[in-house]
C-alpha cells in the first residue's frame, strides 16, 4: 500500500486531533477568567498575566492527554501557578513571549483601559474605587493567604480543589484562608466592637 | 470576646459549605451560645461579601481569550485539515486515480512535519524565557544523563561537546506532540541548542528552517532527534555531525 506505513499515524491524529482540540475548547477554555484572574493576583501585573495565561494554555493543551478523573479546573490553575513562578523567577517582570507578537494591538487596548472611562454615574465610580481598595488589600497578602483567598473566594473552589492547586494538605488550605481572612478583616472591616485586642490597635 | 480558638478553622469550613451536615448542626449549636464565635462568624461573612464586590475578580482583557483560542498551538488544524482533504479526495480514489492515492501519501506527512516543525520552535522559544531553559542545569553529561532516568522511557546520549564548541548547559522535560521528550542543551557562542529527543515512528532526516530557525531532524535506533538553534544552518549541521560521531552513533547522512 503506498501509505500503509502513515495509516497508523493518521488514525490516530484523526481520533484526538480535531477531536482533542474540541475537547479542550469545551472542558478547559471555560475556565480561561478564572484563570486568568488568579494569573493577575498571583503576578500582580497586569501585562505579565498575560503572558502567563498564554503560556499555562499552551502547556495544558499540550499535556491534555495525560489529565484523567481530575478537576480541568484545578488541573489549569495549577500550571497557571506554575507559569507564574516560572515567569517571575527569573529576571522579574521582565518576560516576555516571542512566540506570538500581538504586542501592538495590546498595547493600544492597554492605553485605552488606563483612559478614563466615559461619563459613568457616580455609584459607578464608588464601586470602582471599592474593588480597587480590595485589590490592594488581596495582593497585599503575603502569597500562601493571597493564592488561598483568590482560589475560594473569587473563584470558589473547592478545598480539595485548593490543595491540588497548591499542592499542600487540606489542614493547611484551612488555616492559610483563616490567616487570609483575619488578615484582610483587619484591612477592611471597622474593628469588632468587642474586640479589646484589635480596638488597642487602633 | 474573641471566637474559641479551636472553632476558627471550623467556623471558616462552614462559611465554605466543607462540613457535612452532622458537623454543620454542631458548630451552629455552638454559635447559638458562644458570642465570640458568632462574632467571628459575621466577620467571616462581612470578608466574603466585601470580596463579592463586583469588579474585585479581574476581568480578562477583551479578545485575550480569542487569541489564545486561536493559536497554532491550540489547534488540530494541520490535521484535521488532512482529513478534510482525504474525504475529498475519496471520489478521487474510487475513479482510481494513482495521482491523489500519491497525494494523500505525500501531503498528509508534509503537514505532519511542518506542524512538528513549529512545535519544535514554539518549544525552543519557550525553553528562552528566563528560567525556562533547563530543569538539571549542570555541564557535566554524567548528571545529565542520569537525570533522565526514571523521568522517560529511554536514555538519551549525552556526549560532551565543549571542545568544539558546544558546551553542555543541562537538560529538562518538554513536550512535543502530546509525547514527553528530553531537551538537552547546548551552547553555541552565547546562542542555545535544544536537541529535542522522544520516541516514536522515525521522521527521516529533513533540515527545514521555520520562522528563521534552523532545524536538523534525523532518526537513529528507534529515536528521533530534532535539533533547533538561530545558528546557522551549517553550524547546526555541524553540531548534528559531532552529536551523532560523539553519542557512538553513525555520523553522517540524516
Amino acid at each position: 500500500m503506498l501509505f500503509s506505513g502513515r495509516s497508523g499515524r493518521g488514525t490516530a491524529s484523526a481520533s484526538h486531533g480535531p477531536g482533542r482540540a474540541n475537547e479542550f475548547r469545551r472542558l478547559v477554555l471555560p475556565h480561561f477568567d478564572g484563570a486568568y484572574n488568579f494569573a493577575r493576583y498571583l503576578t500582580r501585573d497586569p501585562v505579565l498575566s498575560d503572558d502567563v495565561v498564554q503560556d499555562a494554555f499552551v502547556r495544558a493543551f499540550r499535556s491534555f492527554d495525560q489529565v484523567r478523573g481530575t478537576s480541568y479546573r484545578a488541573w489549569l490553575f495549577a500550571i497557571v501557578r506554575n507559569c507564574c513562578r516560572t515567569a517571575q523567577s527569573g529576571s522579574s517582570g521582565k518576560l516576555r513571549l516571542v512566540h506570538e507578537s500581538a504586542l501592538s494591538s495590546d498595547d493600544a487596548r492597554r492605553v485605552e483601559e488606563q483612559a478614563d472611562p466615559a461619563p459613568s454615574p457616580e455609584d459607578e465610580l464608588v464601586r470602582r474605587s471599592d474593588a480597587e481598595t480590595l485589590h490592594q488589600a488581596i495582593e497585599a497578602l503575603p502569597e500562601p493567604f493571597r493564592e488561598a483567598i483568590v482560589l475560594r473566594e473569587l473563584e470558589e473552589l473547592s478545598y480539595a480543589e485548593i490543595a491540588q492547586v497548591t499542592g499542600v494538605p487540606i489542614g493547611t488550605v484551612m488555616s492559610r484562608l483563616s490567616r487570609g481572612r483575619s488578615i484582610l478583616a483587619q484591612l477592611l472591616l471597622p474593628p469588632s466592637e468587642n474586640s479589646d485586642a484589635e480596638r488597642s490597635v487602633k | 470576646m474573641p471566637a474559641c480558638e479551636d472553632q476558627v478553622l471550623t467556623l471558616g469550613a462552614l462559611v465554605d459549605g466543607e462540613l457535612d451536615a452532622a458537623n454543620s448542626a454542631l458548630v451552629e449549636a455552638h454559635v447559638a451560645r458562644c458570642d465570640g464565635c458568632r462574632e467571628e462568624l459575621e466577620r467571616l461573612q462581612a470578608v466574603r461579601n466585601l470580596l463579592r464586590i463586583d469588579g474585585v475578580r479581574h476581568r480578562s482583557p477583551a479578545g485575550l481569550q480569542a487569541r489564545i483560542a486561536a493559536l497554532p498551538e491550540l489547534s488540530a488544524r494541520s490535521s484535521s485539515d488532512r482529513s478534510r482533504m482525504v474525504r475529498w479526495l475519496a471520489p478521487g480514489i474510487v475513479g482510481a486515480l494513482a495521482a491523489s492515492l500519491a497525494m494523500v501519501a505525500f501531503v498528509g506527512p508534509l503537514q505532519q512535519q511542518s506542524a512538528l516543525d513549529s512545535q519544535l520552535v514554539s518549544s525552543h522559544v519557550r525553553s528562552l524565557q528566563p528560567g525556562h531553559l533547563t530543569d538539571v542545569q549542570t555541564t557535566n553529561q554524567h548528571i545529565v544523563k542520569p537525570w533522565f532516568n526514571g523521568k522517560i522511557d529511554f536514555a538519551p546520549p549525552v556526549p560532551e561537546l565543549a571542545d568544539q564548541g558546544f558546551p553542555l548547559a543541562g537538560g529538562r522535560l518538554d513536550s512535543i506532540e502530546g509525547k514527553t521528550v528530553a531537551a538537552i542543551v547546548y551552547h553555541r557562542r552565547l546562542h542555545t541548542v535544544n536537541l529535542f529527543v522522544w520516541r516514536g515512528a522515525a521522521i527521516g532526516g529533513r533540515r527545514p528552517v521555520e520562522d528563521g530557525f534552523a532545524i536538523d531532524e534525523w532518526s537513529e535506533d528507534g529515536l528521533n532527534f530534532a535539533a533547533v538553534s538561530d545558528i546557522p544552518a551549517q553550524e547546526l549541521r555541524q553540531f548534528e555531525g559531532l552529536y551523532r560521531s560523539r553519542a557512538g552513533l553513525r555520523p553522517g547522512a540524516g
